[in-house]
């Protein structure tokens, strides 16, 4: 599998982040870089091994359900571009 | 050209958690904008997610009560999209392997039973909210809700009607409340329901195109809107046009569904596991102790009701339509004597005039005013032949109105039923001398005129004479 040019735009909108034309070409290259090496991997046989879901042999610690946050919108709307009666601002995403 | 509807429903459920589910933040409902999202619900760097146990357990919980296979490992992904209320630009959720997976539920349509097949049951987390309105421009971003912990309870397609749909839309959301993984208040969001509907011609193995109904927050509108899609589906096709794949909007004012603009990319999700979470492990003594907790079930009580009360499948439905109305019809029963017996007195006046009573003032059960062992009291002294039916319909009216004791306001009001033969026989004297008529045509064989004679002793007693007494007492007389 390789990627086509349009292909990288693609995921760089899906991910907001703008990318140029010479940006793209290096891209695309690593990309295909990394899909090489996903390639290469794939002629391992792995009969009968389980699908990993992460790289540590862990498993999740669970939390108390209890309440344990004070309020403190205003020390992180300090650092916000825009707010009004409480609300982050952004740009009108409604179409 | 004969057409099927064909639908399944996904479910989104708020847990009744008192914490999020990723973080610390409380989840109770109506707070000032953004005083309940702390660092990690606004997605500040570094931070880290801390699954929350309460939420988990509810999840088990419910994968119990549906019969279900819960996966003992289950895992965390990442569902990838752009949306300023969704700050990290992921919403946590469950793809490839979900906490519940399989099980059902029965509904009742008319007098048809039907299993619907559940796929699975998985958790997420919710946005926060965007507020569109007057901003200078901009819109508003309240992230409270973000990271409030959701249940999604995805169907197989197996309702083949909008009334298939709202029984296991209901069906469901009694069993949730029932479990008490959910609040169940729809008016606030806590049981939100997106409809998948299709249409085929009848005899069409395969599926249609199906369109996907948004957010929809009343049974009433889940009806009106699969109703108002299935005949826009069956029209376009029969016009010869093709469904496209959608997702639509319900306009209740309008009753119409409209396509949402839909962009281009807006189904790519790129799921991956969440390297931030680890693999979630159920192990067995915890699944134990989950299920031990669990009440009796809606299902479970119905037939407890149908084989050892001897209720119809009608009756036995309608009583447990609610935890509240189960546990309000067990508490009367377990307040009279010899509880068989009286299954169906009981669930008569419930569903008769109590509800009836409870629907004019516009009450839940929960909010009833009749305490169960007041309506016991009156459900005794039918009984034991203290009221008759027509007496207990006054008690009643006035233990609802005005409160108090059935044995008080019997008092009160004079509205003993007269059984005492001795205050009887003068009333049957003076009918029997007042209508000699009546006597000739009953000794000629009339049994009509017997029955006008009961009817006006009745009446002498100003309907307070036991009827059967009365039967009883004629009869000795006349005979």
């Amino acid at each position: 599998m390789s990627l086509s040019i349009d292909d990288v735009q693609r995921i760089a909108k899906l991910a907001r982040i703008r990318v140029n034309e010479a940006e793209a070409a290096g891209y695309q290259t690593q990309l295909n870089g990394i899909f090489g090496l996903i390639e290469a991997m794939q002629a391992v046989d792995t009969t009968g091994v389980e699908p990993m879901s992460h790289a540590q042999d862990l498993s999740q610690r669970l939390r108390a359900d209890a309440v344990t946050e004070p309020d403190r919108r205003q020390a992180f709307q300090a650092v916000a571009p825009q707010t009004e009666d409480g609300l982050y601002l952004v740009p009108k995403v409604i179409e | 050209m004969q057409w099927e509807t064909v639908i399944g429903l996904e479910v989104h459920t708020q847990l009744t958690t008192q914490s999020k589910i990723f973080s610390g933040a409380s989840i109770a409902f109506g707070a000032a904008p953004n005083t309940q999202a702390c660092q990690v619900d606004i997605a500040l760097p570094g931070v880290l997610p801390v699954l929350n146990k309460g939420a988990v357990e509810r999840a088990i919980r419910f994968g119990l009560a549906i019969g279900a296979k819960l996966n003992r490992t289950n895992v965390f992904a990442r569902k990838n999209y752009f949306y300023p209320d969704l700050p990290k630009g992921y919403q946590i959720s469950q793809y490839e392997l979900p906490i519940v997976e399989g099980g059902h539920l029965s509904i009742q349509v008319g007098d048809a039973e039907k299993t619907i097949r559940i796929t699975r049951a998985h958790l997420e987390e919710d946005a926060g909210k965007s507020l569109h309105e007057d901003f200078h421009g901009m819109t508003g971003i309240d992230l409270n809700r973000a990271g409030t912990p959701l249940l999604e309870i995805v169907s197989e397609p197996d309702m083949r009607s909008a009334k298939e749909a709202v029984a296991y839309a209901r069906a469901l959301h009694t069993l949730v409340t029932w479990i008490g993984i959910c609040d169940g208040n729809m008016q606030e969001g806590s049981f939100r329901v997106d409809a998948n509907v299709s249409v085929r011609p009848v005899g069409q193995k395969e599926f249609g195109t199906r369109r996907e109904i948004k957010n929809l927050n009343s049974f009433r509108f889940l009806e009106q809107a699969i109703d108002y899609e299935v005949r826009w589906q069956i029209e376009r096709i029969e016009d010869g046009h093709k469904i496209q794949q959608a997702t639509v909007l319900f306009n209740p004012d309008t009753g119409e569904t409209r396509a949402m603009r839909s962009k281009e990319d807006a189904h790519d999700y790129r799921y991956f596991p969440d390297p931030d979470l680890l693999p979630v492990k159920l192990d067995e003594a915890w699944i134990e102790q989950v299920k031990a907790g669990l009440p009796e079930l809606p299902e479970q009580k119905q037939a407890r009701y149908r084989e050892r009360f001897g209720l119809s499948a009608y009756d036995a439905g309608t009583l447990t339509a609610s935890r509240a109305m189960a546990e309000y019809f067990e508490a009367v029963l377990a307040a009279l004597p010899a509880r068989g017996e009286n299954a169906k007195l009981a669930a008569n006046w419930i569903m008769g005039d109590l509800s009836a009573a409870l629907n004019k003032a516009e009450l839940d059960i929960a909010a009833n005013r009749i305490p169960a062992k007041q309506l016991a009291g009156l459900l005794a002294r039918i009984q034991d032949g203290t009221l008759s039916g027509k007496l207990a319909k006054q008690v009643f009216e006035a233990m609802w109105n005005e409160g108090g004791e059935a044995d008080a306001i019997i008092e009160a009001k004079g509205l003993k039923q007269v059984s005492d033969a001795g205050a009887i026989e003068p009333l049957i004297d003076e009918v029997l001398a007042a209508n000699p008529k009546s006597v000739e045509e009953f000794r000629s064989g009339k049994e009509k005129a017997f029955n006008a004679l009961v009817g006006q002793v009745m009446k002498a007693s100003k309907g307070k004479a036991n009827p059967a007494q009365v039967n009883e007492l004629l009869r000795k007389k006349l005979g």
